[in-house]
């Protein structure tokens, strides 16, 4: 499994990207934590609202930042 | 270790002792910098924070909990009426750009998955100027007229400069991405005039306490009345939330009777009721629903966001030029030299600089604040306010992988001849 975080870099997607590592290491699964950054590859997923969330490509979440408890729940 | 991997850190080391090493303390005009620095920080912390800054972050907060961006984003998807799409791209920034980091990506979608090119150049070029924290700072600090010039000089020009754009690239009609641009689903879903009322409650608020003083007419009215039209907007704020906001009644009324106690308490101070209104406020939201808790924390977002850069772009700005009618590390006489007056060449010059310097959200502000008190013209300092946020070096090259060479060049040249025009009429009719 692969999780992609699609923002630009703002301190928004980092705090994103922190919260996706820890659910992934409390699941402790071995799932993939991917920074998209560039815009042309954000723009590919079809996101606007930065940041996003998506798992194997597909968008779960656009233009919020999720918890650790959230992001756990879409994992399943 | 490496030093092809780790060589920033020891040139980041090397260019700090340098810096030190050769410090000139001592020379008058280095230390008169310093605390100058220092004063225009104490400036702010006591003109600005409690009753601009922190009811502006609570603003900002709401519009990111409460205004759903999928109904804006409507009108700049793909197949949206034209028309409209310039109209609303050109205001939208006020309610969707509110940090500066979220108007590249909006932009780039409205290019290549909705209403194409000319609705996205006017939001890239309004949406980081009229964003609610930008105006109100802007017209607390630099005067109501350049906070006005700025929201009607951004929205304007932006629409001239979008239809110029998609007018002279009217032939290469883009491919447009085939997929659907994901949007978060719609809320449930208040009434537009509920969140309306709501809003225009805090924003009474914000422009009430803050009301300047004045000499004559409605507006002197108003100033010595402030802090009732002040409190009248906190009861109808406090009667929306217990009535369409869920917040407990009980709680608010004992919110309520604490503010009107410490009011009563301390007639000669109302800072102190609106302070205990704040903390009230904070205390029904943390305890209060999902809702609130999402705009207490989205406020406290914007709030570690913007108060470290702002804090910062104030010290730097204290440095390097001073406060009004006292001088920082640069002499006044250059600036008055290159951007004083208001012809067109000091209009020019303070676009171009604007569109080519990086300004950290809000800190174009306090810089204009000290380049205004070292004799800039308001003509200029206009359009340093309008080409300023919207570009900048790093920002450019984003733009740049998104439209390509020549779009990104006549984008830039547009924008820097449309500020320029646009300080120069200004600095006219204040003249």
């Amino acid at each position: 499994m692969k999780i992609q975080i699609l923002g630009t870099g703002c301190a928004k997607c980092k705090k994103l990207t922190e919260n996706a590592q820890e659910a992934a290491k409390e699941l402790g699964r071995p799932i993939e934590v991917e920074k998209v950054s560039d815009i042309n590859e954000i723009m590919k997923y079809g996101v606007m609202l930065t940041p996003a969330l998506a798992v194997d490509g597909e968008v779960k979440v656009v233009g919020k930042v999720l918890s650790v408890k959230d992001i756990k729940a879409i994992l399943g | 270790m490496s030093l092809r991997e780790e060589w920033k850190k020891p040139a980041i080391f090397i260019g700090v002792f340098i810096v030190v090493y050769f410090m000139p303390i001592g020379t008058g005009r280095f230390d008169s910098a310093i605390l100058e620095a220092f004063h225009l920080a104490r400036w702010y912390a006591q003109e600005h924070v409690l009753l601009c800054l922190i009811p502006a972050f609570f603003i900002a907060g709401a519009i990111a909990v409460f205004i759903s961006q999928a109904s804006v984003m409507k009108y700049l998807g793909t197949g949206a009426n034209k028309v409209l799409a310039y109209g609303v791209a050109s205001v939208s920034g006020s309610v969707l750009a509110v940090c500066s980091c979220t108007v590249l990506p909006l932009f780039a979608g409205i290019y290549k998955m909705g209403a194409g090119l000319g609705p996205a150049s006017a939001f890239l070029y309004s949406g980081p100027a009229i964003n609610v924290l930008a105006i109100v700072l802007t017209a607390a600090v630099l005067g109501p007229e350049l906070g006005l010039a700025r929201a009607v000089g951004a929205v304007a020009f932006s629409i001239v400069i979008g239809l110029l754009m998609a007018f002279f690239f009217r032939k290469e009609e883009h491919e447009r991405a085939s997929m659907k641009a994901a949007i978060p689903q719609e809320d449930d879903g208040r009434p537009l005039w509920q969140t309306g009322l709501y809003f225009a409650s805090m924003v009474g608020i914000l422009v009430f306490a803050n009301w300047g003083q004045s000499t004559g007419g409605v507006s002197a009215f108003i100033y010595q009345n402030k802090w009732v039209f002040t409190a009248l907007f906190g009861v109808a704020l406090a009667v929306i939330m217990v009535r369409w906001f869920g917040v407990n009644v009980r709680h608010m009324a004992i919110a309520a009777a604490a503010v009107a106690a410490l009011a009563f308490a301390f007639p000669g101070n109302p800072t102190v009721p609106f302070l205990a209104g704040v903390v009230a406020l904070i205390l029904l939201l943390a305890k209060g629903t999902e809702e609130g808790r999402d705009w207490l924390e989205q406020t406290w977002g914007f709030t570690q966001l913007i108060v470290p850069l702002l804090f910062a772009g104030v010290l730097v700005a204290g440095f390097l030029l001073g406060r009004p009618g006292e001088a920082g590390l640069i002499p006044s006489s250059w600036i008055a030299g290159s951007v004083g007056g208001n012809s067109l060449a000091a209009n020019f010059f303070a676009s171009f600089v604007g569109a080519f310097m990086y300004f950290a959200t809000l800190t174009e502000i306090p810089i204009l604040q000290g380049l205004l008190g070292a004799g800039m013209g308001k003509g200029p300092a206009l359009a340093l306010l309008l080409a300023g946020p919207a570009l900048s070096l790093p920002n450019m090259l984003v733009i740049y992988s998104v439209l390509g060479t020549k779009k990104t060049a006549v984008f830039v040249a547009l924008v820097i001849t449309m500020a320029t025009l646009s300080g120069w009429i200004f600095g006219f009719m204040m003249a």
